[in-house]
């Protein structure tokens, strides 16, 4: 399960508010509200997002509940989130939804916006291509690479109750 | 064994004698709560799975609270989904316009938490509930389609933070600017995947609706749950509004923490958290003067009748500043209800305020008193993240409830405990 990517660096904190605002909550189209990702800080995102991996600092997903968070970043074409650490709710989330995560601190320092990067789930390693630079995360645990292979919780179950 | 009471529980609900922190249990869940934001998606899922049936429509709550009543088609849309899905379930406790208000408070004056409970919600905020001695945490509305569907969910047995708070509280320093403290003291992911305890004999003399304000706001430092052991406050409190058996759940002691907070509340001051994070924590004093465009009294952190009396006592016989806006939302129909009886109603209409039905509304920038660019808000919710209640270039202060009535007055950021020596 590799993934690679052009880097949106972001800082500390990043926001359930910041990632999809509540007023676009009641959107049902999710393509509609990937078009609103990221809107608060970055108006360029949707653009950009198309194949991106995102470098995040600590915290990433901090706030609410709402799926539509990593729903939207993945719909806006993320393909994976790198952080220092994530917000509970979000990490369990975006795998549910079969959006990839890995926690790492020492990537971010190492990395800059632009950056092409590749992304190994099962070793948990990271490789910033054209730099040589080379970084061991820590793996995922096999449940959840499980549910990530099906792209997504729901894709699971489905196949597990042959539907 | 030594256990803490977040331990034994989830001990408890996976049918284990002991847990450590960092296991993973699978824990029986004794209720599972919805709003139509993250529930529409959750019976979205449903269907797309087949499910034909839920694992026990009596320990599922469904209610409808973020825009009430709907403000807009989407929203309507949205609550007629839950409507049909309520229906068609047979989910009993379904709480429609009218019936209900802010899930948080509804769930919990309506007897829906019991001691020792685990209860999930799609909602970071299903935290309060550990005022009440239950284990509650915010979910996804993916893994609340599993959880509809079996039953049961899997945990991280949580490190527990505990926090020791001791001392008696000045006037009109209340829970909110002590949580705003452990806020500027933990920052805003100091408690990531932890758990807080929150015990001491402050705590021990808090009311409900006062520990619930703690617990609501544990997830703002980014913890899993908060919780507050039961005790016979809590019986006293739940007598009447439940009728399911529980049994109250305490904790071993001392070596079950990751460490310990020790907090003195006799000298804390009005605390606000500035723009925009829940821990630039300043002193009220510090920020007094600020002018403020509207000023918002609500949510499941601060909306209770608690809070109303405090509001009321310091707009008594007073004006609301022209140019400022007072807006004032009860957090659930009982809430309002037992207000409107006590006369607060009319003492915030008459002082200048709008006073709206429970909904979610202004806290997330939904409906009812959204802000407008460069406007500065002070509010009694728990995020002021950077265009929560409105336009991204707004500005929201968070504060306890006696802060924001005091400031409305003002029209500027006022700290309440000097209130009566001004103007
Ligand atoms: S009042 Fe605000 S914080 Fe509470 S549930 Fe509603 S939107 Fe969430």
């Amino acid at each position: 399960m590799k993934f690679s990517g052009k880097i949106i660096k972001c800082g500390d904190n990043i926001n359930t508010d910041l990632i999809i605002p509540g007023k676009y909550l009641t959107l049902t189209d999710l393509q509609e509200m990937a078009k609103h990702a990221m809107e608060g800080i970055d108006p360029s995102f949707t653009r950009r997002g198309k194949d991106s991996i995102i470098v995040a600092g600590d915290n990433f997903g901090c706030g609410s509940s709402r799926e539509q968070a990593p729903l939207a970043l993945k719909y806006a074409g993320v393909k994976c989130v790198i952080a220092k650490s994530f917000a509970r709710i979000f990490y369990r989330n975006a795998i549910n939804i079969g959006l990839p995560v890995v926690e790492c601190e020492t990537i971010y320092d190492k990395v800059e916006e632009g950056d092409k990067i590749e992304v190994d789930l099962v070793s948990g390693s990271i490789t910033v291509l054209d730099k040589n630079i080379d970084v061991k995360a820590q793996p995922l645990p096999k449940f959840m690479l499980d549910i990530l292979r099906e792209g997504g919780l729901l894709n699971l179950l489905k196949k597990q109750t042959g539907k | 064994m030594k256990m803490n009471v977040l331990e034994k529980i989830l001990a408890n609900s996976s049918s284990k004698r002991e847990v450590v922190a960092g296991e993973i249990v699978e824990a029986n869940i004794d209720c599972a709560m919805v709003n139509e934001i993250t529930g529409h998606l959750t019976i979205k899922y449903l269907e797309e799975l087949g499910a034909e049936r839920v694992w026990d429509p009596e320990k599922i709550v469904m209610v409808l609270d973020h825009t009430i009543p709907a403000a807009n088609v989407e929203a309507a849309e949205l609550h007629k989904i839950m409507r049909r899905f309520a229906k068609a379930h047979n989910i009993r406790f379904f709480y429609d316009v009218g019936f209900g208000g802010i899930a948080h408070q509804v769930m919990v004056e309506k007897g829906h938490v019991v001691p020792g409970n685990v209860i999930v919600g799609a909602d970071s905020h299903t935290c309060t509930y550990g005022a009440l001695g239950a284990f509650a945490t915010g979910i996804g509305s993916t893994e609340m389609a599993a959880v509809f569907v079996r039953g049961k969910l899997w945990f991280k047995v949580p490190k527990v933070i505990r926090i020791n708070v001791k001392g008696n509280f000045r006037e009109y320093v209340t829970a909110k600017d002590l949580f705003l403290n452990i806020a500027s003291m933990l920052g805003e992911n100091g408690a990531n995947y932890r758990g807080l305890e929150f015990r001491g004999p402050t705590i021990s003399d808090m009311s409900i609706s006062e520990r619930m304000t703690l617990c609501n706001m544990a997830i703002e430092v980014g913890a899993k749950t908060g919780i507050v052991e039961a005790d016979d406050k809590t019986l006293a409190y739940l007598k009447g509004r439940v009728n399911k058996s529980f049994q109250i759940i305490k904790g071993d002691n001392d070596n079950s923490y990751e460490h310990s907070l020790e907090i003195d509340v006799t000298s804390l001051q009005p605390l606000i958290a500035c723009p925009s994070s829940v821990a630039n924590v300043k002193p009220v004093s510090e920020v007094e003067g600020v002018e403020v465009d509207q000023v918002f009294i609500g949510s499941c952190t601060n909306g209770r009748l608690e809070d109303l009396r405090i509001v009321a006592k310091i707009l008594e016989g007073k004006r609301v500043k022209s140019g400022t806006r007072l807006v004032i939302v009860p957090a659930s129909q009982e809430v309002y209800l037992e207000a409107l009886k006590e006369g607060l109603i009319e003492t915030f209409i008459a002082s200048g305020a709008i006073v709206a039905n429970p909904t979610c509304g202004a806290c997330y920038g939904g409906h009812i008193g959204v802000l407008a660019s460069d406007e500065v808000c002070v509010s009694t919710t728990n995020r002021n993240f950077i265009g929560r209640m409105g336009s991204p270039k707004s500005k929201v202060y968070l504060a306890s409830p006696a802060t924001a009535a005091a400031s409305a007055i003002e029209g500027k950021i006022k700290d309440p405990t000097t209130l009566r020596w001004s103007s």
